[in-house]
């Protein structure tokens, strides 16, 4: 008896896992709210996406934890898996069909059941639920029994399916936008108004197909290709990637339209301050929650020492910001003063409570005469640029670009200089640090400085981007988003924050319904990250050495 | 002597006795001016430091949560103001079924128990599984591996009550026979606010006797002095962590709902706050001591309450922000 129930106990325990989980975004209202949007149209909304993979998902884990290794058991055990999920939704469908759930769960509506049951009224809709999970377990059974090539090619041309069809409002306005016979014929062969037509999804999975088994089969003499390439050539390609790269930036906002750009620029924003908050975590190890602060300053620095408003001291955007990058840095040693012996927990706390002071202050009217109060400063001019006045997001865009070009090339001189390797001798051990003779206040007071400084300069430009600050604006949201964004980044990687602002920055911006959740969606992102991969998704090669007790010996192989 | 002190004061040193002995000047400036001004009478103390007294043993409640957490593991769990909002915020509607079905007024005590055991059962479930998700799997971590989790914790646990609950400011139903006056030695004082400091006090007497008394508690000090001498004492460590997340559940539980009772309203986001102060008061304890976090409540409590009228009358300044700052001069030594 034991025995047998042992070799369920997977089954049914991630299968309840996955059951809760998928309960819970249906609770909250996510499969609901993406139910709007479609990955294939009229067919597939996204929310049921989402719940069809996490169903999948648990199965799949299921058959993998199994500890014997009997093909069939796996499979039994991601069916089983597969119809506990199911079986917790059908729980919920008939209670909730038969109890008003709703006056407790606001987003417990008929309207989610009819989603979960395909319309289905009755013990059929039940029936069809569980149906749909026996047929995800399956699936995931099938992925667990098939080898490694076709595993990893139906995951990623579902994966393509899946992006594309998120990508359509992205993607179809820009074909669109060109206006050629050409992009206008894939556009509509893709692409119905509210997502991927299925003919374009069969498409997309068969063209991802040929290209990747193509890739397969090559991929060996490629990278031997490579290999045997001489170092001029090796070095030249790289250079060459880098110009694509920076052509593809300059030409990026021509191309896409007015929204997009608009999105651009609140990603830039935040790779600036990702950019920031790296030196400041990432390489120094000190947790600063209390960011938004020096954002803060920068943007009423500038609002005051341009905007007619309060003072109109007629200074120009350019007058103005090293003035607000210089008051961001005091800032930063200003705070850092009496956080200098906080470690971790404290520091993280003790600058949280600074950033909310700051905002406090400026929302008080104790100090409304000189920084607005409540209603902000306004009129804050546009940035003129030899003449030229950069009104558009566009414009902007530029000026970011300059900015994180600018704090890149810093971050990446600091990173290897003697400044850089203190921070992260400190980062590990503060104690040997300064056992080996590193002073650990200055290191410190310049971690703070060098980072707050870069926070400013992002909120000099976001100040006369938005054209006027209000205390609302730099909420402690701000602060967890970045520390978001550098976390899941990889902490101390560079190439990290572009990608973690691109994606939690991004993204949001694209699906908007997307926003509700937003912090939902990171919470689970950091937990989930610091339990799998806590090195961040591009991680930095030492940190990550570091997070895995890699031996020396390999480190140096690699290196 | 003198050439000893001369050494050992660094730069940093003087900065800090100079913003200190400026906040010091200020507060003593403002006090002084406050009373010469006589804006206040006697009866408007009485009430701030009642008011004060109630509130700080909330956060008493709630910072030993705090405290006892960071004595077994040496973190702190930033998600422990998300325990102290899920038990009233779920006792909420508990509350609003007796309430129309009459329940509430035909038996006050029954349902205030009702609502008490929910809300603990609530927060003492989610902070049982905080710790078993996301903080069990870290232990030996880097240190800022747990802060990072515990933070995504605390957002993903407000951000879940949101979704489920709704993100409107729900009223808690009024109990008659909490509200009104009492008078006690001629002062006339809120009952409500009598009670919420009578029933902190009984529970943190109770926690504070389970702690000292019982083998579990001895246990988990033990846990606290060190993990690696208890666990070869045969105390099994990760029952007595999980252990301490159930009682800080319990008590930040129970201060949820005298905080709902108190001020009539949850929300989803009502955990933050409170929490952030609870925090402080338990580092004003010194972190990892129970009475000094009670105290350390207790005082906040009261300054918060006392503090804007003294130092800041009419600066429109929230008080507890300011100490904050002294968050830093004291954990400095």
């Amino acid at each position: 008896m034991t025995k047998t129930q042992s070799l369920w106990n997977h089954g049914v325990k991630i299968g309840a896992i996955g059951g809760v989980s998928v309960l819970t975004i249906s609770l909250i209202g996510m499969v609901q709210m993406f139910g709007k949007r479609f990955i294939v149209a009229d067919f597939l909304p996204m929310g049921v996406a989402i719940a069809l993979i996490l169903t999948i998902l648990t199965a799949y884990l299921a058959a993998k934890k199994t500890s014997i290794p009997d093909k069939s058991i796996q499979l039994a055990n991601s069916v089983i898996s597969g119809l506990m999920t199911a079986g917790v939704l059908s729980m919920l469908v008939i209670i909730g069909r038969s109890i008003k759930l709703r006056t407790v769960f606001v987003e417990a509506s008929p309207q989610l059941y009819n989603i979960l049951t395909g319309g289905i009224q009755g013990a059929g809709g039940i029936i069809f639920l569980l149906g749909v999970g026996l047929l995800c377990g399956v699936f995931a059974g099938i992925l667990i029994l098939l080898n490694d090539l076709w595993r990893k090619l139906i995951v990623n041309a579902l994966a393509t399916v899946f992006v594309l069809g998120l990508l359509q409002e992205l993607i179809m306005p820009i074909l669109k936008a060109w206006d050629l016979g050409v992009t206008n014929y894939i556009a509509e062969l893709f692409y119905a108004m509210n997502g991927l037509t299925p003919m374009g999804a069969i498409l997309a999975m068969i063209i991802f197909s040929i290209i990747y088994l193509s890739w397969y089969a090559n991929r060996e003499k490629i990278k031997k290709g490579y290999g045997d390439l001489p170092k001029e050539t090796q070095k030249k390609t790289k250079y060459l990637g880098l110009l694509i790269l920076a052509i593809i930036l300059i030409v990026l906002p021509q191309v896409l339209g007015l929204f997009l750009s608009e999105v651009l620029t609140i990603v830039g924003l935040y790779v600036l301050l990702g950019l920031g908050l790296n030196i400041v975590v990432g390489y120094a190890g000190l947790l600063d929650l209390g960011y938004v602060a020096f954002f803060a300053i920068g943007s009423y620095v500038v609002a005051l020492l341009t905007s007619p408003q309060i003072f109109d001291f007629g200074l120009n955007f350019w007058q103005a910001l090293p003035i607000a990058v210089i008051c961001g840095v005091l800032a930063g040693v200003i705070l850092g003063i009496p956080v200098l012996k906080m470690r971790g927990d404290y520091l993280a706390i003790a600058t949280l409570g600074f950033g909310e002071i700051i905002r406090i202050l400026v929302l008080s009217d104790f100090l409304k005469p000189w920084l607005g109060g409540a209603q902000g400063i306004g009129s804050i001019p546009n940035p003129n640029f030899f003449g030229f006045h950069m009104v558009k997001p566009q414009h902007i865009y530029y000026l970011l670009l300059a900015g994180c070009i600018l704090v890149v090339f810093i971050s990446l001189r600091l990173k290897n200089s003697r400044l850089g390797r203190a921070w992260m001798a400190m980062r590990e051990d503060e104690d040997v640090a300064q056992a080996m003779g590193i002073n650990l206040v200055a290191t410190k007071l310049l971690a703070f400085a060098t980072g707050a400084g870069f926070s400013a300069l992002s909120g000099a430009i976001f100040a006369s981007k938005i054209g006027s600050v209000y205390p609302h604006s730099f909420n402690v949201f701000i602060s967890i988003n970045v520390v978001a964004i550098v976390i899941i980044g990889g902490m101390g990687s560079l190439p990290g924050v572009v990608i973690g602002a691109a994606v939690l920055m991004g993204l949001p911006e694209l699906l908007r319904e997307f926003a509700e959740y937003r912090m939902f969606v990171y919470g689970v992102a950091l937990v989930v990250m610091m339990l799998l991969r806590p090195e961040g998704l591009l991680p930095e090669q030492r940190h990550k050495m570091a997070l895995h007790d890699e031996p020396e010996t390999e480190a140096k192989t690699a290196a | 002597m003198f050439q000893k002190w001369k050494d050992r004061v660094t730069l940093t040193d003087i900065v800090m006795w100079m913003i200190g002995g400026t906040l010091l000047l200020m507060c003593l400036w403002g006090s002084v001016s406050t009373i010469r001004a006589g804006l206040y009478t006697k009866s408007h103390w009485i009430d701030f430091v009642i008011f004060g007294l109630a509130q700080g043993s909330i956060y008493s409640l709630i910072a030993t949560g705090y405290t006892m957490v960071y004595g077994v593991l040496k973190m702190i769990n930033f998600a422990h103001g998300e325990v102290f909002m899920s038990g009233p915020f779920t006792g909420y509607f508990l509350a609003m079924a007796m309430w129309r079905s009459e329940f509430l007024d035909k038996h006050p005590i029954m349902a205030i128990i009702a609502i008490f055991a929910l809300a603990m059962f609530i927060s003492t479930m989610v902070a049982y599984l905080v710790e078993k998700i996301a903080y069990r799997p870290l232990r030996g971590a880097p240190r800022l591996i747990p802060l990072i989790t515990a933070i995504g914790a605390s957002f993903f646990l407000q951000y879940l009550f949101r979704g489920l609950y709704g993100s409107g400011i729900n009223a808690y139903p009024d109990v008659q026979i909490l509200d009104g006056f009492w008078m006690i030695l001629g002062v006339r004082v809120l009952k409500i606010q009598v009670i919420v400091i009578i029933a902190a006090i009984l529970m943190m007497l109770l926690l504070y006797g389970f702690i000292m008394l019982t083998k579990v508690g001895k246990a988990i000090r033990a846990v606290s002095e060190d993990k690696e001498a208890a666990a070869l004492m045969g105390i099994n460590v990760d029952a007595m962590i999980s252990t301490t997340f159930i009682i800080g559940g319990m008590a930040a539980g129970a201060a949820g709902v005298l905080y709902a009772l108190m001020y009539k309203q949850v929300h989803f986001f009502m955990g933050f706050i409170p929490g952030l102060k609870a925090f402080t008061a338990a580092v004003l304890g010194g972190i990892g001591n129970i009475p000094g976090a009670m105290l350390g409540g207790v005082f906040l409590g009261l300054i918060e309450s006392v503090a804007p009228a003294l130092f800041l009358d009419g600066l429109g300044i929230i008080a507890p922000y300011q100490l904050k700052d002294a968050i830093a001069f004291w954990v400095n030594d």
